[in-house]
């Protein structure tokens, strides 16, 4: 006979939920199991590859390693959340971000979480704890700033989903009221999404 | 002027992807499914005596040896590897035994102890006698060549393991249908999958179906592993009558699934003064670990790329791959190349400090170009581009005028030239006799290939290549799942073939169905005549001849070209080398989807990255000790650096549109360039990974000259306290930057 | 996960005081904060603890304060906060810069103080600051509070004072008189485990803690002492080799850790100094 659990309630992805659910079960797998939303991924059980990332109040998070108990009342936002209308989504389909794929929802959310227009720097500490085996970052690094682009060109969607996509973090990554501007360390030619591909010879 | 080919156009799976909608292993689900494990030994060799179960066995399945319905292997080259391990165990991690359960806590609780007596494992492969596969490449006379040197210079250059880690474990899952059984896998070969299941279930072809899941990546991990995780599942679906899923964690996926083999490769070269070498005299030794899996295959690439991309007239290549009592090797992006093109560029660097040449001229000296012969005879064609991928590196990066500016710093810029084969080797595609199926539907065109998307944009190129030649819009074409149900045999998802040779024979299918076309439109086509589908099987070009027994003759059909510098950065406090730059130009033959092979080039390279500095499996007893993504380090955004890639295209002619390969041929040259760098900071490294540790050691080593010879010694004493770089900070990228603020 | 869930009891008090209830009435019971110790023991099957105590929700452990000389931290301060805080910043900036070197982004905005302290790992990179700083660790049960100087909290490998019905509530910072300084050695430059870790403080004393060369946390008393009293750098780092008892394991080498702690100890000593202004920006 299974135990009664008692009701957890929390947002998800801007809905008011209720899940009955043992309190130390991984958020992560209350995610996949009691919601279907397999798009939030498990890469290593330990907290390091970032696959699992989901947006809980505001602040990006290691979902593998947050008991269901802790989520009550708290805001939870994963990918499915962002319905597909997000920049960073469009611009990590189109430059390059996602390759495989697996790493790239945990990526997307810990992306968004860094606000609109981080610097490159930003990018590379914020997004420190989200392992890609596939394209050396550089291609995220692409997306990105197009993403970054698009928001100040103010290309994207209307609607409300995006506008709390893009409040999604606290607006301030990590580091970033460190930096001196003309200090980051900046990539020459990776990150420029005209700098995608120089060939020589051959028809384009 | 093309529509799709050479264009950036939006990723096939994009949307799928980017939203998470893209279904892997672990996220399908099937009603009454159960979840599997896997008993595993603990000891690296030895006799099973006894198993006990401690725990209530009913609703449980269990499956051993003795379950298996065909031959207990795991059918690759030979059939030498168990599906179950039955009398003996030959590797920490060797599957013994299968549980299956409904529910994953019952499962993972349930007690089995396996009883083994243990013998005498052989880890060091130089003491192995089982020798897996022997290889011998002979080109003129070593002894001969040596003769007429003017210098002689020996090395020994080692490698170690590297794990995958693609970000998705390994898993299947396995449901029984109509007396057989289909898998749902992550993996790189469905017919592989087939061809052993088949064999080890003793199934007709018609009742295994093999469909590949969204695959979060495969470096080659999900190359021949599948099969053996795939026949775990199977049994345990057929003899529970229910679906059943398996996944690993990281950590067993680490312990006992396969990694790159490590390798010994010793180079004895005879050089002229002016740096022409006149004789290339190279053993390779490679570890295969516990059974033989695709260890002659590795080793026979390992060995056609151990001279590097030079000519030579006098030529001995050695190679053995030998047992050791370790978790099988595998395949790993790059398939020997990687180990033994690292041991050729740093050697070549170490002839060139002796002969105190410059690096590049000594490379340019000796780089192959058109017509040149290969140790193995093979001519050279017009697509050899060694040179310009050479110059257009060392411009771009500024080579040599940093070199002098580096000097007597912390900082240092090496470089590598390498290539890579593209296809299997040798007679390798023609025995594959690879397929490749288009059918015509009312929108446009399906294609219907085994080739597999595992990030590096297969659908998406293959839908290229078939839109360009039929004038569809891309979205008109479709790329159906592998399923071994719809798709014919095009052979594996490996060896950087999948755009050369199945998008080869895609775009004959798409050349044969627009003549059929004609002037109509596929739905007008269709309206009329009904279904089309156009197959095509592979041909080997002209005058490609390949000899296995004596290894002459034509090895590859075509090669890719590749230079890389990389500059960085050592920490003297901490002996951490850190990557500040990477410079590279590689020649693919056409970039059908430039994005995808900037994708390849910058990803291979930061694996490379990995490979060379970061990634160390650690072996105690047989198994890998740091199996935890906390303790094997694979490179994060602050351990990448900006990366210049220069895409160099000289058309293939028996290549779709002229391409070539591009997979592998990135990872191949980032370790040589990296110990390069370090080796021009004075420190005497030749082997990987270039750890802090090693640094540190070989930081000491030059110290001890130094005393030893009472002075400063050309090349070695570039390390001067006080003018280092140093950081208060963290240590890190961020940190080595001069320091600001405060006083000093 | 390999840990059956089922196995696994959470009590969730709503007060400091009914958690110290649970602790001494209900126990034994594991504290549980921000997870991230925890939970890798459970997703690895390793940690043997059943019954935890959850004790996130109590305010009374938040909250980051200056009375006085003393900055005190609530225990469930997350690494987030402590980088977000202007006074950390201002006060024990070795402190901001080893909360930035916690794993990553994520770790961070779970992790707290009060667990890195509770974790005991000789690797933890907060507590070679926290000894520096000669630290006291707050302790409560129903019926005292006690305040434990981090240099006597720890009795063995992850082994402390902490009875079973107390808690971490706080830690205290004296106030830092000098320049401080923070190095972690890792095994690359995000999400890595410390191979060598030191934070040291120097003005009118020198006071120099190491992570991940003994088994616990360690300050170098005679090499201090040596420094304070006008050795040269060499003879301190000869004595520090008499302090420290590094070990082989997966990560790094004893010989490694030596050699690399003698390098840190003359990182500090040049970068620091009588008159040289505090913490470098990061």
């Amino acid at each position: 006979m299974t135990p009664a659990f008692p009701a957890i309630t929390f947002t998800l992805n801007g809905k008011r939920v209720t899940v009955k659910a043992h309190p130390l079960k991984r958020l992560l797998d209350v995610l996949r199991e009691d919601f279907g939303l397999t798009g939030t991924k498990e890469g290593c059980g330990e907290g390091e590859c970032g696959a699992c990332t989901v947006v809980l109040d505001g602040r990006a998070v290691n979902s593998c390693l947050v008991p269901l108990a802790q989520a009550r009342g708290a805001r939870v936002d994963t990918i499915e959340g962002l319905k597909g209308r997000h920049p960073l989504q469009k611009a990590f389909a189109e430059r390059g971000g996602a390759q495989c794929g697996i790493c790239t929802p945990g990526m997307v959310m810990a992306a968004a979480a860094l606000g609109p227009n981080p610097t490159l720097e930003d990018v590379r500490v914020g997004l420190a704890g989200n392992l890609c085996r596939c394209t050396g970052y550089i291609g995220i690094y692409r997306s990105i700033k197009q993403a970054n682009t698009e928001r100040r060109r103010g290309a994207s969607a209307p609607a409300s989903p995006t506008a709390r996509a893009t409040t999604l973090g606290r607006g301030r990554g990590p580091g970033s009221a460190r930096l001196q501007p003309g200090k980051s360390v900046r990539g020459r030619g990776s990150s420029d999404p005209r700098s995608a591909a120089r060939r020589k010879g051959g028809s384009r | 002027m093309s529509r799709h080919v050479g264009r950036n156009v939006a990723r096939k799976d994009g949307t799928a992807k980017t939203t998470g909608a893209a279904r892997y292993v672990d996220d399908l689900r099937w009603p009454g499914m159960l979840y599997g494990r896997t008993v595993r030994s603990t000891v690296p060799s030895g006799s099973i005596r006894r198993i006990h179960l401690d725990f209530d066995t009913s609703a449980f399945t269990v499956v051993g040896a003795a379950d298996i319905p065909g031959r207990n292997a795991v059918s690759l080259l030979i059939d030498d590897q168990p599906c179950l391990a039955d009398r003996d165990v030959r590797h920490v991690a060797e599957p013994i035994l299968l549980l299956a359960h409904e529910d994953r806590d019952v499962l993972m609780g349930a007690r089995v102890h396996v009883d083994v007596r243990p013998t005498a494992p052989v880890l060091d492969p130089a003491a192995s006698s089982q020798v897996f596969k022997h290889i011998s490449i002979a080109r003129g006379s070593i002894d001969a060549g040596l003769a007429a040197a003017d210098l002689v210079i020996e090395g020994e250059y080692r490698t170690g393991h590297q794990e995958h880690l693609y970000i998705e474990p390994n898993g299947v899952l396995a449901v029984p249908a109509d007396g057989g059984v289909t898998i749902y896998g992550s993996l790189q070969c469905p017919y592989y999958v087939h061809k052993a299941l088949c064999t080890m279930l003793n199934l007709a072809a018609s009742r295994v179906r093999v469909v590949q899941a969204e695959t979060g990546g495969g470096f080659g991990g999900k190359e021949d592993y599948p099969s053996m995780i795939a026949g775990h599942a199977a049994l345990l679906a057929l003899k529970s009558g229910r679906p059943v899923k398996l996944v690993y964690d990281r950590a067993e996926d680490m312990l006992a699934t396969t990694k790159r083999h490590p390798a010994v490769v010793r180079h004895r070269t005879g050089v002229k003064k002016d740096g022409r070498l006149v004789a290339m005299d190279i053993s390779v030794l490679m570890d295969g670990g516990a059974y033989c899996t695709l260890s002659p295959v590795v080793l026979s690439r390992g060995c056609l790329h151990a001279t590097g991309p030079y000519r030579c007239a006098n030529v001995r290549v050695d190679g053995r791959v030998v047992m050791t009592n370790t978790p099988p090797n595998g395949a790993f992006r790059g398939f020997g190349a990687p180990q033994t093109l690292f041991a050729a560029d740093v050697h070549m660097e170490r002839i060139a400090e002796a002969l105190q040449m410059d690096p590049v001229t000594l490379r340019a000296r000796n780089a192959f170009r058109p017509g040149d012969v290969t140790a193995t005879g093979q001519v050279l064609g017009p697509d050899t581009s060694a040179i310009d991928v050479l110059k257009a590196t060392v411009r771009r990066s500024d080579f040599r005028k940093k070199r002098r500016a580096y000097a007597g710093t912390s900082r240092g810029i090496g470089l590598s030239l390498f290539m890579h084969g593209a296809g299997f080797t040798g007679s390798g595609e023609v025995y594959l006799a690879s397929k490749a199926s288009l059918e015509l539907t009312e929108h446009g065109a399906r294609i219907l290939v085994a080739s597999t998307e595992i990030g590096q944009g297969q659908r998406t190129v293959h839908a290229q290549i078939v839109a360009e030649v039929l004038g569809l819009p891309i979205e008109r074409v479709e790329v159906e799942a592998a399923d071994t149900a719809f798709v014919p045999n095009s052979g594996p998802t490996v060896a950087s073939r999948t755009t050369m040779v199945v998008g080869g024979l895609l775009k004959h299918c798409a050349e044969e169905m627009k003549d059929k076309l004609g002037r109509m439109s596929p739905r007008e086509y269709v309206r009329r005549h009904g279904t089309l589908v156009v197959t095509k099987q592979y041909e080997p070009p002209p005058g490609l001849v390949w000899d296995d027994d004596t290894y002459t003759g034509s090895a590859y059909g075509s090669f890719g070209w590749g230079c890389d510098v990389v500059e960085v950065e050592m920490d003297p406090v901490t002996y951490e080398v850190r990557p500040t730059r990477v410079t590279t130009a590689q020649e693919i033959g056409r970039a059908i989807f430039p994005l995808g092979a900037m994708g390849q080039i910058e990803g291979g390279t930061a694996q490379g990255l990995g490979y060379a500095l970061l990634e160390e499996v650690v072996m105690r007893d047989g198994a890998m000790a740091n199996a935890q993504l906390t303790n094997y380090i694979i490179p994060t955004t602050l351990d990448t650096p900006p990366m210049d890639v220069t895409i160099l295209e000289k058309p293939y002619a028996h290549g779709p549109f002229g391409a070539k390969g591009v997979g592998e041929m990135p990872i191949d040259g980032v370790a040589a360039a990296v110990v390069n760098a370090i080796r021009s900071l004075g420190l005497d490294v030749r082997e990987i990974p270039a750890t802090p540790e090693r640094v540190m050691a070989a930081e000491q080593a030059s110290g001890d000259r130094r005393k030893a010879r009472g002075g400063r010694q050309p090349g070695s004493a570039r390390l001067q306290p006080g003018r280092s770089v140093r950081s208060r900070g963290p240590s890190g990228p961020r940190s080595a930057k001069p320091r600001q603020g405060g006083s000093r | 996960m390999n840990t059956a869930i089922a196995s696994l009891q959470l009590l969730q008090p709503s007060s400091l005081t009914a958690a110290l209830k649970m602790l001494r009435d209900d126990g034994p019971l594991t504290p549980l904060a921000g997870g991230t110790d925890i939970y890798v023991g459970l997703n690895f099957g390793t940690l043997k603890d059943r019954r935890f105590i959850d004790i996130s929700p109590i305010e009374a452990m938040r909250g980051v304060t200056v009375r006085g000389d003393v900055l005190r931290v609530g225990a469930l301060t997350t690494y987030r906060e402590l980088i977000e805080s202007r006074v950390v910043n201002r006060l024990v900036p070795m402190l901001v810069a080893a909360s930035r070197e916690i794993g990553a982004v994520q770790i961070q905005n779970r992790g707290t103080l009060g667990g890195n302290v509770a974790n005991g790992s000789p690797a933890g990179d907060t507590l070679p600051v926290l000894l520096a700083a000669d630290a006291l660790v707050e302790l409560q049960s129903c019926d005292w509070v006690r305040k434990v100087p981090l240099r006597d909290y720890y009795t063995g490998y992850r082994r402390s004072v902490l009875r079973r019905d107390e808690l971490i509530t706080a830690i205290e910072i004296p106030a830092v008189h000098g320049s401080q300084f923070f190095r972690k050695v890792g095994t690359r430059a995000a999400q890595s485990i410390s191979k060598v870790v030191i934070a040291g403080v120097h003005g009118a004393e020198v006071r120099i803690a190491f992570g991940s060369v003994a088994p616990t946390v360690v300050r170098v008393p005679k090499t201090e002492a040596a420094l304070a009293s006008g050795a040269s750098l060499t003879e301190a780092q000869e004595i520090l080799q008499t302090e420290i008892v590094p070990i082989d394991d997966v990560r790094s080498t004893a010989a490694y850790r030596r050699r690399v702690a003698a390098n840190l100890l003359e990182d500090f000593w040049r970068s620091t100094g009588r008159g040289r202004a505090g913490f470098p920006q990061k």
